[in-house]
């Protein structure tokens, strides 16, 4: 496969034409934010954080989505895009009720971890306190919509790893929310094989497993490349 | 089918048509079937009946003639005479007058600019014909341009080469060159390839596309069926919005009609090229008009949009390679081929070809569909197309380009309308709709109504968009109650950049463009709305 | 000593973690304490705010009448605002009543709740206001510490920053 060399921030990089900016950025330890997206599900570019300026493009790209390309140079943290992340890291904050101090994920939170990265102490942005529901009909696991950022990767997880797709978004807008089933309670949910994978990806303390106090729920995702690995292979065959 | 076959269809209903003496053609398109045309036809109908006069006289259902908003509308042929705002009780008078010189109270006079100014190609042939019989279509040509392609001499890099020349743009709103987009299509693998027709119109106060399908179905498919031989295409899609029932009943029937006559289907015109057309209703989500969201729901999936690359072009429908136009774009295929390219690109400007419909809305005394060359200044679009603004009130503003578009001030009426220009001026061409304002309509409210219907079309997926929207909504509100401070004025204004700056499609994209239009235009609006800081006790 | 800096805090509406947490910068307190002055806190005796005050710490969102008169009343008397801890600067725990009608949460909390006088507050309990808001949406805020409690340490660096003239370089941590 053609090999592509370009600049990632002046420096010289290369990479196989099938990679992104991000995954080369990561090679080099360039640090992209990101929240969408994680290794082993497919990207989908939504969360806007990994979003560089490419030389001779007006529009800013996400890292997850671009391709390389031979000869173009990237700008993965100027002021503007600072800004920019900051803005949209605020724009979470806003639009659900993260309590961080009586989370189940305080201190394993990948949003909490990326406002203290970035810088973010306050937000000039309104607080819509949204009401939201939480859903603990489920024996084992949990959902508390008031943490979740929408980064859709347990509908991911779920329909492209574990294949019951019992994950999915409802309603538009502001009001989107992840749902089981055709929004059924998770309990009476027929597609869900409890798997768990759900619970390890999300980013926050949306997803977790029930009886774990504040700042217990601890993620471990490292399963991921590693099953669509295994996937691949089995599809191959 | 050999070509005096074919033009013998045409043909024989042209005579049947002009064996008739009179023809009074009614508008049944939705804007006079919802003023009351269906009873007005009925009618007539029962008129002609009851004086025997079926043999002289014919009732013609038709499609849209242009004025919506003095509906329902006939007209008189071969007299060439309007009528206007008829009620059923007008019948028998209509009748009467046949031949005689039309009748003045509901006559709908054509001396003015809303009649002379137009020039009409996509929208030739509204209201002339019945959109609900193929060989009424084909009496005007439909399917000519189609049969031209297939079955003489144009091989499909022909046809690509002919559209470019033309140098038509998508009548979407963005006005990406056609021809670059089905070249592009073209040279892709061969393989599975669809056509796409993108009837998904969402913007308030458009009402293009819904007229076109719904008063020339024919014309849509044949454009469809053009590109799909250019481009090497056997299957198509039209998605249309449910709301549009009316389009989707005539073009079911028009895709029936078309299939049984052999201008769609497998081997069009006895040649070796199939094409097939299905049709795909949308549910109500206006981000579904975006390419990768519309996709995505042709495909039954949930209709949110994608980052591109890849482009349609090279990953479209299931993957394959894919060619999405808009309804009015591929309204004007067939013309440009039987006219040649050289006759389209000599309307309008230099960049920007051909002629553009309007739905022409708001505080205008005519209120209607309009076509215009491109390049007609926006002032003569409204003062004299429009008539100008009613009651004795001023203009103020004109929203061009719908949610996407952005509200020009009387300081730029003669900017001529095409592509950069109306961008230049921070908003778009959009897909048509033009609605004036006068100086009764605060412009705060304005941008807040079309950021409320943002907000709600949003479809959540990326953050700027789905969050964005929601607080400039917010702000925007406060504005209008007058509780804002000098803070919310630049936090507006810097949402207003992030927000086009990072999401993830258009409609986030463009939705800041009817505040920063707005705040560029009418900024003393705003200013005015805000309060002195609270005052410390 | 008449170069010492003035120094104020104050409780609004969160549960006096911050101000625990200010005390637990322990063997610091001694050092700054010949440095400043604390003029108006709740762990001094004094009811009256001073005329002018060079750094104010809050604790807590702002979520009665009487809050709301207080840190204006306040911001109108002190140079340096500092907002110390997630109450402050969004709401935070006591925000989750933002989602209820106050009404509500007085029925829940005085009558449900209550095993005896059940009734909703009168005269003594200012009136709630019907949100909490986060001190710098009533006030311009000039330093932001999060935290719930924010760390001893990092109060410790600022304050110590603050005292020194410059200002504290915080990396913020909700929760």
């Amino acid at each position: 496969m053609p090999v592509k060399t370009f600049k990632i921030d002046g420096q010289d990089v290369s990479g196989r034409e099938d990679e992104t900016v991000l995954d080369i950025a990561r090679e080099n330890n360039v640090f992209l934010p990101t929240l969408c997206n994680i290794e082993g599900l497919k990207p989908v570019g939504a969360c806007r954080l990994c979003m560089v300026e490419v030389k001779g493009s007006n529009k800013l790209l996400p890292a997850c989505v671009t391709k390389v390309e031979e000869g173009m140079e990237v700008t993965t943290n100027s002021e503007r895009l600072q800004k920019y992340r900051r803005m949209i890291l605020e724009m979470l904050f806003v639009e659900g009720n993260h309590v961080c101090s009586v989370c189940v994920a305080n201190g394993h939170c990948e949003l909490q971890w990326l406002a203290e990265k970035l810088g973010v102490d306050h937000t000039r942005l309104n607080y819509m306190f949204p009401k939201k529901e939480i859903d603990v009909s489920h024996y084992r696991y949990a959902i508390d919509h008031n943490r979740c950022v929408l980064c859709t990767r347990c509908v991911r997880v779920c329909g492209e790893i574990e294949g019951a797709h019992t994950w999915d978004v409802s309603g538009r807008g502001i009001n989107a929310k992840v749902v089981t089933d055709l929004n059924t309670p998770w309990a009476l949910s027929e597609t869900c094989t409890e798997c768990g994978k759900c619970i390890q990806v999300c980013p926050t303390g949306a997803l977790f497993k029930k009886s774990r106090a504040v700042g217990e729920m601890t993620k471990d995702d490292h399963f991921l490349p590693y099953l669509k690995t295994m996937r691949e292979v089995d599809n191959a065959e | 089918m050999d070509r005096e076959e074919f033009e013998q269809i045409g043909q024989k209903r042209r005579e049947a048509d002009a064996a008739v003496e009179y023809h009074i053609n009614v508008c049944t398109s939705s804007g006079c079937v919802a003023s009351g045309s269906a009873a007005v036809k009925e009618s007539l109908e029962a008129e002609v009946k009851a004086r025997d006069l079926k043999h002289k006289c014919r009732v013609n259902g038709v499609g849209c003639l242009g004025l919506c908003g003095s509906g329902p509308i006939l007209s008189i042929q071969p007299e060439d005479a309007l009528y206007q705002k008829v009620k059923p009780q007008d019948s028998a008078e209509i009748v009467d007058h046949l031949g005689q010189g039309p009748v003045e109270r509901i006559e709908l006079k054509q001396d003015n600019a809303f009649f002379q100014q137009q020039q009409r190609v996509v929208l030739a042939n509204a209201g002339k014909l019945d959109p609900e019989d193929i060989e009424s279509a084909m009496a005007h040509g439909a399917y000519r341009a189609l049969y031209k392609v297939t079955t003489e001499e144009m091989y499909p890099t022909d046809v690509v080469r002919e559209i470019t020349q033309s140098g038509l743009r998508g009548r979407g709103g963005a006005g990406y060159p056609t021809g670059l987009k089905w070249a592009t299509v073209a040279k892709m693998d061969e393989g599975l390839k669809y056509i796409v027709c993108n009837g998904d119109e969402g913007d308030p106060g458009a009402f293009m596309d819904r007229s076109i399908m719904e008063s020339d179905p024919h014309r849509i498919l044949e454009g469809m069926a053009i590109a799909a031989y250019a481009v090497g295409a056997s299957e198509g899609y039209i998605y249309i919005r449910a709301e549009y029932g009316l389009g989707i009943q005539r073009l079911k029937k028009a895709i029936r009609q078309a299939e049984k006559m052999g201008c769609l289907g497998k081997n069009i015109f006895d040649s070796p090229f199939s094409f097939s057309v299905q049709l795909r209703l949308g549910a109500g989500a206006f981000v579904c008009g975006e390419e990768t969201a519309l996709i995505a729901s042709i495909e039954g999936q949930r209709g949110n949009p994608r980052p591109r690359p890849p482009y349609p072009a090279m990953s479209g429908l299931w993957g394959h390679s894919t060619l999405i136009n808009n309804v009015e774009t591929f309204a004007n295929i067939a013309p440009i081929i039987l006219n040649g390219s050289e006759w389209f690109s000599s309307m309008g400007t230099e960049k920007s070809a051909g002629t553009k419909v309007f739905a022409l809305s708001g505080k205008v005394n005519r209120v209607g569909l309009i076509e215009v060359p491109m390049g007609i200044s926006l002032r003569e679009i409204i003062e004299e197309i429009g008539g100008g603004i009613p009651d004795g009130h001023a203009f103020k503003a004109v929203q061009t380009g719908g949610p996407s578009g952005g509200c020009i001030p009387e300081e730029h009426l003669d900017t001529p309308v095409d592509y950069e220009s109306l961008r230049a001026l921070g908003s778009i061409m959009g897909s048509g709709g033009m609605v004036v304002m006068d100086d009764t309509s605060s412009m705060v409210s304005v941008a807040r109504y079309f950021m409320e219907f943002c907000m709600d079309e949003s479809c959540g997926k990326c953050i700027p968009c789905r969050v964005g929207t929601a607080q400039m909504y917010e702000l925007l509100t406060r504005f209008v109650n007058k509780e804002a401070t000098e803070a919310d004025l630049t936090l507006l204004e810097e949402l207003c950049e992030m927000v086009s700056q990072t999401s993830l499609c258009g409609l986030g994209q463009s939705a800041p463009n009817p505040v920063m239009s707005t705040l560029r235009y009418f900024r003393e609006e705003y200013l005015e709305r805000i309060t002195p800081a609270h005052e410390p006790a | 000593m008449p170069n010492k800096v003035k120094v104020a805090t104050v409780w609004l509406d969160g549960c006096s973690g911050c101000h625990m947490s200010f005390l637990d910068i322990d063997g610091v307190l001694l050092d700054i304490a010949d440095r400043i002055d604390l003029v108006y806190s709740p762990l001094v005796d004094n009811k009256v705010f001073p005329d002018m005050v060079d750094l104010t710490l809050v604790e807590g969102g702002v979520s009665s009448v009487d809050d709301r008169a207080k840190i204006i009343k306040i911001r109108k008397h002190t140079k340096l605002l500092l907002s110390l801890g997630d109450c402050a600067i969004t709401g935070n725990v006591p925000a989750m009543r933002n989602r209820y009608p106050v009404a509500a949460i007085e029925e829940r909390a005085y009558i449900e709740n209550a095993d005896v006088n059940q009734h909703a507050p009168n005269l003594i309990v200012p009136e709630l206001l019907p949100q909490i808001q986060p001190v710098h949406t009533v006030v311009p805020v000039d330093i932001y510490l999060p935290g719930c409690p924010p760390p001893g340490p990092v109060i410790r660096d600022a304050l110590v920053a603050l005292l020194n003239g410059e200002m504290p370089n915080i990396s913020p941590r909700f929760g």
